[in-house]
């Protein structure tokens, strides 16, 4: 007798929890001959209004933690990656990449991790400054993050770009609502289950698939999103981007492909300069 | 205080837990859209305690909440003002002050609340004092100790002089249903209050979990609704402590449109008791206004 396959619904990260869209939608998998192998939750607008809930919630908890401590968090996520490197491997696989592409992004994903793993106590120190002014005062200036982000993701190298549009973000203590298209759904949602053991706080990286133009007005528009980063686009979706997201002066950053930059994590942040009286 | 007639203690109506909480459920799916959504938000505000019961309540939080009361959002007359603030004795001749002439009322919590663990006479000087202060609701704890121990005479009596003492000021009892275990000894205790004179049913202080739910309050809407086929008397109703999303707050209302009619929709026979419920609200309508999801950044803090 033939066994039956047990098909895996790849279900949405929002504050820790894995769930499907509320509206119910979702979006099947299908390999190469058409077969289906799997269903992708689709999220809505409710799911990323939850999402963002989630995110504020988790803000201050998150930004809380010792920088040290949020170093050795990320650097889990990279040793949790490497355990599971043939499932990702398999997965990239069946989303369409050749063994050699999918190796490769597995591996570059999971250095991507540890690189910015180790910026989360540093950062501070190569961006922060003394500055000089002609008073008796003590004139320093220190990046703080901004508090919750929208990641608009594309479906380039997809591990990688998870990596290098979440890591930055949250390594100075954001959180985010993180928002891919369905093409690299499986490999995103997969990754979530790897936050979910890697001691990361629950809301601090929330993961929604969704069509990129349905979600993208309600992010940019949203009060309480900080900031917005969208990975990969053109100039008509920037300018849309700009002016959904006048209404709270949300800061807005435009990021092409993956990168190893600790500029990424300083784009997030909001400097606060402090005054303090010397000589009395 | 001699001649009460006495409500038939040994009576027990059975809660059917199971059915309450598919009630419950069905009444949840009821979805709620555009206008008659914003109707129902404006009513929710219109129906809030604004509430402060913390040990470092000061006047400054008293007086600001007042400003809240009487405009929810600074500088916006066309929202409607809440129902009531809710405040620790000593800060009702400040409410008072606050509040005259606004149409907000000021309700006090009294008879050693949260707890209730003080000498009747004690309770009634406490009583007797906020409403010579102003205080124009009462918020009385019944004590849970003797009424589960089964002494229901002495909760009704507790009830019957407090309102006594409240003279025109409107009584509110508070059942605190986290401590009463069973929906039987909610409905218990909601008899006997109404019996002895409450004008208002409330689950709970606000101080132990779980407050208000909505099974439990499902079960005081219908002893509610009972009383009134038996005696013809309105008694009003206030979930308290729990409630903290718009959207909880509007299946509330739903629960007491399709248990008491349309009747009590109305702030003099429903009651939220809360406090981070109504920044929820306002945040909701000016979602419904703007079309964008809002942030708690730009409502006041309390």
């Amino acid at each position: 007798m033939q066994r039956l396959d047990v098909l895996k619904t790849y279900k949405l990260l929002i504050g820790g929890a894995y769930e499907r869209s509320e509206s119910g939608r979702y979006l099947p998998l299908r390999d190469k001959k058409g077969g289906l192998v799997a269903n992708i939750a689709w999220a809505s607008r409710k799911d990323l209004r939850n999402a963002v809930v989630a995110a504020r919630g988790a803000q201050s908890g998150w930004a809380g933690r010792s920088a040290y401590n949020r170093g050795q968090i990320l650097y889990r996520i990279a040793e949790m990656m490497e355990g599971r490197k043939t499932q990702f491997v398999a997965e990239r696989m069946r989303e369409g990449a050749t063994a050699k592409a999918a190796e490769a992004d597995v591996a570059a994903a999971i250095d991507l991790w540890v690189h910015y793993a180790g910026w989360c106590d540093k950062y501070q120190q190569v961006f922060s400054a003394v500055n000089p002014v002609s008073s008796a005062h003590f004139n320093f200036s220190v990046p703080e993050p901004t508090g919750v982000v929208g990641v608009l993701a594309d479906a380039a190298a997809p591990l990688q770009a998870l990596a290098a549009s979440l890591a930055p973000v949250i390594a100075s203590g954001n959180t985010v609502v993180w928002v891919g298209p369905a093409a690299i759904g499986a490999s995103a949602l997969t990754f979530g289950e790897v936050l979910g053991t890697s001691d990361l706080p629950a809301g601090v990286v929330n993961l929604l698939v969704s069509e990129r133009a349905e979600l993208r007005p309600h992010l940019a528009g949203h009060m309480d999103v900080n900031a917005v980063v969208a990975v990969g686009a053109d100039d008509a979706e920037r300018k849309q981007l700009q002016l959904d997201a006048v209404r709270n002066l949300k800061r807005l950053t435009f990021w092409e492909g993956p990168a190893a930059d600790p500029y990424r994590i300083l784009a997030l942040t909001e400097t606060k300069t402090t005054w303090h009286p010397v000589g009395f | 205080m001699a001649d009460r007639t006495y409500p038939d203690f040994s009576r027990i109506v059975p809660i059917d837990t199971v059915g309450v909480e598919e009630r419950v459920a069905r009444l949840n799916t009821r979805s709620i859209k555009k206008s008659s959504k914003v109707q129902a938000l404006k009513l929710a505000l219109s129906m809030l305690d604004l509430t402060t019961l913390e040990g470092m309540d000061s006047p400054g939080k008293v007086r600001q909440l007042c400003r809240k009361a009487v405009q929810p959002i600074a500088g916006r007359d066309d929202l409607p003002r809440v129902a009531a603030v809710c405040v620790y004795p000593p800060f009702v001749k400040l409410a008072k002050q606050e509040l005259r002439g606004t149409g907000v009322n000021v309700a006090s919590v009294a008879t050693a609340f949260p707890s209730g663990h003080a000498p009747l006479p004690e309770k009634l000087d406490e009583v007797r004092r906020c409403v010579d202060d102003g205080a124009d609701e009462i918020d009385m704890v019944i004590s849970r100790g003797e009424f589960l121990r089964g002494e229901y005479a002495f909760t009704f009596d507790e009830v019957a002089a407090v309102k006594e003492a409240c003279g025109p000021a409107h009584l509110k009892v508070i059942l605190e249903t986290g401590e009463l275990h069973t929906l039987e000894l909610v409905r218990k205790a909601s008899d006997i209050s109404m019996a002895a004179g409450a004008d208002f049913i409330k689950t709970s202080t606000g101080k132990v979990t779980p407050s208000a739910t909505q099974p439990v309050t499902l079960v005081m809407l219908e002893a509610i609704r009972d009383h009134y086929y038996a005696t013809g008397r309105m008694v009003g109703m206030k979930p308290a402590g729990g409630i903290r999303d718009a959207k909880t707050a509007l299946r509330y209302l739903v629960m007491v449109k399709e248990t008491l009619g349309a009747a009590w929709l109305h702030p003099d026979w429903f009651r939220f008791g809360a406090s981070v419920l109504a920044n929820d609200i306002l945040m909701q309508i000016v979602k419904q206004e703007t079309g964008v999801y809002t942030s708690l950044d730009y409502f006041s803090k309390d």
